[in-house]
């Protein structure tokens, strides 16, 4: 009943006037994987999670999430597949009108409009709290959070209505190192807990080499390459060569390895 | 997902022991969560082997009644355990309740809060009527830094694009008041006065006011839009860090354009009143426009067009004022553009009419009547 890949993408055009993005897109995401999507300024990573979500109509090509096809439905005709999945935008995209608590609520009252307000209250308290937010944020605007809050705040909302699937748009992106290392483990542990699949475009080799367990890499208008990060170190790509193996991926994968060494010898020590 | 959630309550000399069923998960909750809520207790014990599926939310109502009859989970998925472990960390950073509050509290602190509001806002608009003279004479002393396109570009947004719609406005007042003088007046024998009517009214009070409300509606909402949007996405910030003062650069052209622009546009304003009223006169009174004009000329005194000319201009600076500091007060979202572009218009309308009433009274007590 459940299809091994949650998203398959095949064969996916876009265009925008003469300036072509996608052409002949493949990409697949499977049940339960982090896939980080990675390319350089304007190869459309955003454009691709848009195509996905439906927010951008391809010109060609299928895209199937959950098994469904999504190309040339309604709006309404798949709010069955939208609320299994939760998005993060760039900026948290939170409705600025609402504090963080009814923004969680937002999607619970469009869907199940018999709960009642305690439990609605309920529910966004909790979620607050799995987001890592403290308790008392439920209560503020958006314009009242910083920046690393108003993304948290944003992952709670995806998550108000228990989704399969998450889409994270650049989310470490403008946080401090400190912040974005906090943010990846919360991803990593939504994912452990919740059981998520999750889409995340990054620019960020920390969050690649620490929670991805793959990486799709978008150059030339398709996905050229993707892969667990060793396989893609094996292959020869100018870009790839440049992005992993230039001077900050270089010392990120040096941190990576330093922390799985610094893991090892604290379980040897554990063992002994 | 057709599985609902069921639980069943079976009594023993312990306590009841709930037993959960079905899937749990957000699609199929809600009639559980108030019959779970609904249970008197004592509950001992709560089974969840029954359940084939769950999410977080079935996680939290689980978690709750337990927590609520202080019983034991017991049974269940090997997931289920995980979900609970995860919504259960939120008990331990619970915060403290906001204590009630009266009604007559609130009240009171609404009233509070409103003349405090009240107080401070024409304290911040003296200041910024301060800090937009400063920034005039600044330009006065340091012209090059005078910005003539911009003011040129807020003529041509104030002026020229408002000549349709006041031209037009005007237009159909002028036939208003004519026709509304001509029905009245002809009781008394006495249609001729409708041009009295007509030239005074026009050129005294109506022409100005008209515009002047115009121009608050076309111009100072737009002006209080722009600058509280350059404000959200911290433009005035940036200008700020740059060294370039915001009054100087954002508004002081545009208050300069309305300044400018209001009279002018009044004098085509009253212009096409009497062109109107002039011709309602023509077809209505059989009065020719050569007529018309000749006893225009005799029964306006010329007073009454200064009237006008002298209060245009401060009402087109009472407009840009409120318009852009209006936006300049915008702070965090987009609703508050909205609601401050509103209170612009208001506050503009309201200001030009209060002054005009003194205007009024002045003049007269001048002895230009």
């Amino acid at each position: 009943m459940n299809p091994p890949n949650i998203i398959s993408v095949t064969g996916l055009c876009n265009s925008f006037g003469d300036q072509v993005v996608h052409q002949d897109l493949d990409i697949e995401v499977r049940r339960g994987e982090i896939l980080g999507v990675v390319g350089g300024s304007g190869t459309g990573k955003s454009v691709l999670m848009r195509s996905i979500v439906g927010l951008q109509k391809p010109d060609s090509g299928e895209i199937r999430v959950f098994g469904e096809g999504m190309i040339g439905k309604e709006e309404d005709e798949v709010t069955d597949v939208r609320r299994r999945w939760g998005v993060l935008f760039q900026g948290g995209a939170l409705f600025s009108t609402l504090t963080v608590a009814e923004n969680v609520q937002v999607p619970l009252r469009e869907f199940y409009p018999d709960f009642s307000t305690e439990l609605l209250d309920e529910i966004a308290r909790y979620k607050i709290f799995l987001s890592g937010l403290p308790p008392e944020a439920a209560y503020k605007y958006p314009s009242e959070l910083s920046g690393g809050m108003r993304k948290r705040a944003g992952v709670a909302r995806a998550l108000a209505m228990d989704p399969e699937l998450l889409f994270l748009d650049e989310p470490t992106a403008g946080l401090d190192p400190i912040g974005a290392a906090k943010f990846d483990s919360l991803t990593r542990d939504l994912k452990e807990t919740l059981g998520l699949t999750v889409f995340l475009i990054t620019h960020d080799l920390d969050t690649l080499y620490s929670i991805c367990d793959r990486v799709a890499v978008l150059a030339d208008q398709k996905v050229i390459a993707i892969g667990a990060i060793e396989e893609l170190l094996a292959i020869d790509h100018p870009w790839i060569n440049e992005y992993f193996s230039g001077p900050r991926g270089r010392a990120a994968r040096r941190g990576h390895n330093d922390q799985s060494e610094t893991a090892r010898a604290k379980t040897q020590q554990l063992g002994r | 997902m057709a599985n609902s959630a069921e639980f069943t309550v079976e009594d023993l000399p312990s306590g009841q022991i709930l037993r959960l069923s079905g899937t749990f998960v957000i699609a199929s909750i809600g009639d559980v969560d108030r019959g779970l809520r609904d249970i008197s207790g004592p509950v001992c014990e709560i089974d969840i082997s029954g359940v084939t599926h769950m999410d977080t939310v079935g996680a939290w109502l689980v978690h709750r009644t337990a927590k609520e009859h202080d019983a034991q989970i017991t049974g269940g998925p090997h997931d289920a355990g995980r979900l609970i472990d995860a919504v259960r960390g939120v008990d331990q950073v619970e915060v403290a309740a906001k204590p009630p509050i009266s009604s007559l509290y609130r009240f009171l602190a609404e009233v509070g809060g409103g003349v405090v509001v009240g107080i401070t806002t024409l304290l911040q608009f003296l200041g910024f009527v301060g800090q937009v003279v400063k920034a005039f004479f600044a330009l006065l002393i340091s012209p090059y830094r005078f910005r003539w396109h911009a003011v040129v570009q807020h003529f041509d947004m104030v002026g020229v694009r408002a000549l349709g719609i006041v031209g037009l406005m005007s237009f159909l007042i002028g036939i208003v008041i004519a026709q509304q003088g001509a029905v009245q007046l002809r009781q008394f024998g006495a249609e001729v006065l409708t041009i009295n009517l007509i030239g005074r009214l026009t050129l005294r009070e109506l022409g100005i006011l008209m515009t002047a409300i115009m121009v608050a509606g076309r111009s100072g909402s737009a002006f209080a839009a722009q600058i509280g949007t350059m404000k959200i996405t911290e433009e005035i910030d940036a200008m700020r860090t740059i060294g370039v003062v915001p009054a100087e650069a954002l508004v002081v052209p545009r208050v300069i354009a309305a300044v400018i622009m209001m009279p002018l546009l009044g004098i085509f304003a009253s212009l096409m009143s009497i062109i109107g009223g002039g011709l309602l006169c023509w077809i209505v009174l059989d009065i020719p426009p050569a007529t018309f004009v000749q006893r225009l000329r005799e029964v306006t005194p010329m007073t009454d067009f200064w009237i006008g000319m002298i209060k245009a201009p401060v009402f087109g600076a009472i407009i840009a004022m409120a318009g852009c500091f209006q936006g300049m007060q915008v702070q965090g979202n987009a609703e508050q553009v909205g609601l401050r572009t509103t209170a612009a218009v208001v506050q503009a309308i309201f200001l030009v009419i209060v002054l005009d009433a003194f205007f009024a009274v002045f003049f007269s007590e001048i002895g230009w009547d």
